[in-house]
């Protein structure tokens, strides 16, 4: 048995917000696939719970009426990654998700929660930053907005406060338009493992010119992050093998991954480099370009 | 901390008094006696408590049982049917795809799921492995297991053993 102390069933997003506020210890359950195994294993945080699991207005995939593309946080894994909506605008967020642990969990962890999580290697939050992914946030003081970018702030820290609840992630129409990707995952096995590295890369090109790259990596540092630097330093210029080689040693500079016992710095390092440079060239490819 | 849930199991109607505490996985195994449900790792590692909700596979071990409530399980209990086991189940056996059997029922169910999704449909050896990939074998080296999942998505593969009144495979 789950050492569960309190247990509420919330039917709404108000009725979350309002059994948040009632009990500071509380924290939210969606698909369980995080939550129960830390409570299995006798992680204290996950006492008193409050299940989000069977809100019906979290779970959804749809365009909007300016065509942005939002995902409902409590949508399962499995259903983002077969929406025909996600697989025609923005491809690179089911090749990701498709390598998140095998079809069980898959068919229960929601996108929303592996966001909130917060882990730096969260397979999820690399191609949705790549994309420019905003957050609608919902809590006793009403509705906000960020970047996803900036929802990170430290291992398993993120920039939700106590009465907050994640309600959408949305990717605005001139953010997937044109814009191609690739994602991959560096990892010990091909399933049911946790990334070494995980890497996505966005792009845009036009006559063989690199107009827009965006390029982000999980594990690489304490959240998962962006390569800025790297991205203003080619934006704009031709295609070419000079151009990769200006990203693979840039992006050093960007990263800012740490020893475990999973791999070890310099060994991030090196699969970070390999990375940068194989995941953009495979996204330029998928948009069309050539590298001479 | 009890809760009346009403869900099927294994095509029977039932109500449950459950515990909000315990998962699926106990509630199938303690309370109705389904012990084909396995607990490998009860952290969703190892796919051996996989049953079907609602015909979608997922792990017993980390689902509340009072998330049951309304919906309609499958366990391998309730598989063969008038004494005939199932077509992955027979597949199963004519592969030689269970050693020591402590992952086999979670693998027929996973592979039950997979076969009925993708039935008619021309699939490789390595969609099956990725269909398959939430469960592990420490005892057969996937290969069989693959074969008898092939095996139950082509009809082509079986012929009707009027003797035995079971499936048995064509022999090759
Ligand atoms: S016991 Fe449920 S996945 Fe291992
Ligand atoms: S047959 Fe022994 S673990 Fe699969």
């Amino acid at each position: 048995m789950f050492n569960i102390k309190t247990y509420k069933e919330a039917g709404s997003v108000k009725e979350a917000i309002k059994l948040l506020q009632e009990n500071p210890q509380a924290r939210l359950i969606a698909g369980g696939t995080d939550v129960l195994v830390k409570l299995h294993k006798g992680k204290g945080q996950f006492h008193h719970l409050i299940d989000i699991h069977n809100i019906a207005e979290l779970d959804f995939i749809n365009l909007n009426d300016g065509e942005d593309l939002v995902i409902g946080p409590g949508t399962c894994f499995s259903r983002v990654e077969e929406s025909p909506l996600i697989r025609k605008h923005i491809p690179v967020l089911s090749e990701a998700i498709c390598t998140i642990g095998g079809p069980q969990v898959r068919n229960m962890a929601t996108i929303g929660g592996n966001l909130c999580n917060g882990v730096p290697s969260a397979d999820s939050a690399t191609p949705l930053i790549a994309l420019n992914a905003v957050l609608t946030i919902e809590g006793a003081d009403g509705l906000r907005q960020m970047p996803l970018e900036d929802f990170f702030l430290g291992p398993s820290r993120v920039a939700l406060k106590q009465h907050e609840i994640l309600t959408a992630i949305t990717v605005t129409r001139d953010n997937y338009t044109g814009f191609h990707g690739h994602f991959y995952k560096y990892a010990m096995r091909n399933a049911m493992d946790i990334a070494t590295i995980g890497c996505s890369a966005v792009c845009k090109v036009e006559d063989s010119v690199l107009k827009d790259l965006r390029l982000a990596f999980g594990t690489a540092a304490p959240v998962p992050i962006r390569c800025k630097d790297t991205e203003n330093k080619v934006r704009g210029r031709r295609l070419s093998q000079n151009l990769l080689d200006v990203i693979t040693e840039s992006v050093v500079d960007d990263v800012n991954p740490r020893t475990s016992w999973r791999a070890a710095k310099d060994f991030r390092l090196q699969i970070i480099t390999t990375l940068a440079q194989r995941v953009v060239k495979k996204a330029i490819l998928n948009a069309g370009g050539t590298i001479h | 901390m009890n809760r009346t849930i009403r869900c099927t199991v294994n095509g029977k109607k039932k109500e449950l008094s459950v515990d909000i505490r315990q998962s699926l996985l106990e509630v199938l195994r303690e309370e109705l006696g389904l012990i084909s449900v396995k607990q490998g790792c009860a952290a969703g590692e190892c796919g051996a408590c996989t049953v079907l909700i609602d015909n979608v596979p997922i792990d017993a071990c980390l689902y509340l049982a009072v998330w049951a409530d309304g919906r309609s399980i499958r366990t391998v209990e309730g598989e063969s049917k008038n004494d005939k086991l199932s077509r992955v189940q027979q597949a199963f056996v004519d592969e030689g795809a269970v050693q020591c059997g402590i992952c086999t029922p979670g693998f027929v169910m996973a592979a039950t799921a997979f076969v009925e999704k993708h039935q008619g449909q021309k699939v490789t050896r390595n969609e099956i492995r990725r269909g398959l990939a939430g469960n592990l074998c420490r005892c057969t080296g996937y290969d069989t297991i693959i074969t008898a999942v092939k095996k139950s998505l082509d009809e082509d593969f079986f012929c009707y053993d009027e003797n035995s009144g079971g499936r048995r495979f064509r022999p090759a």
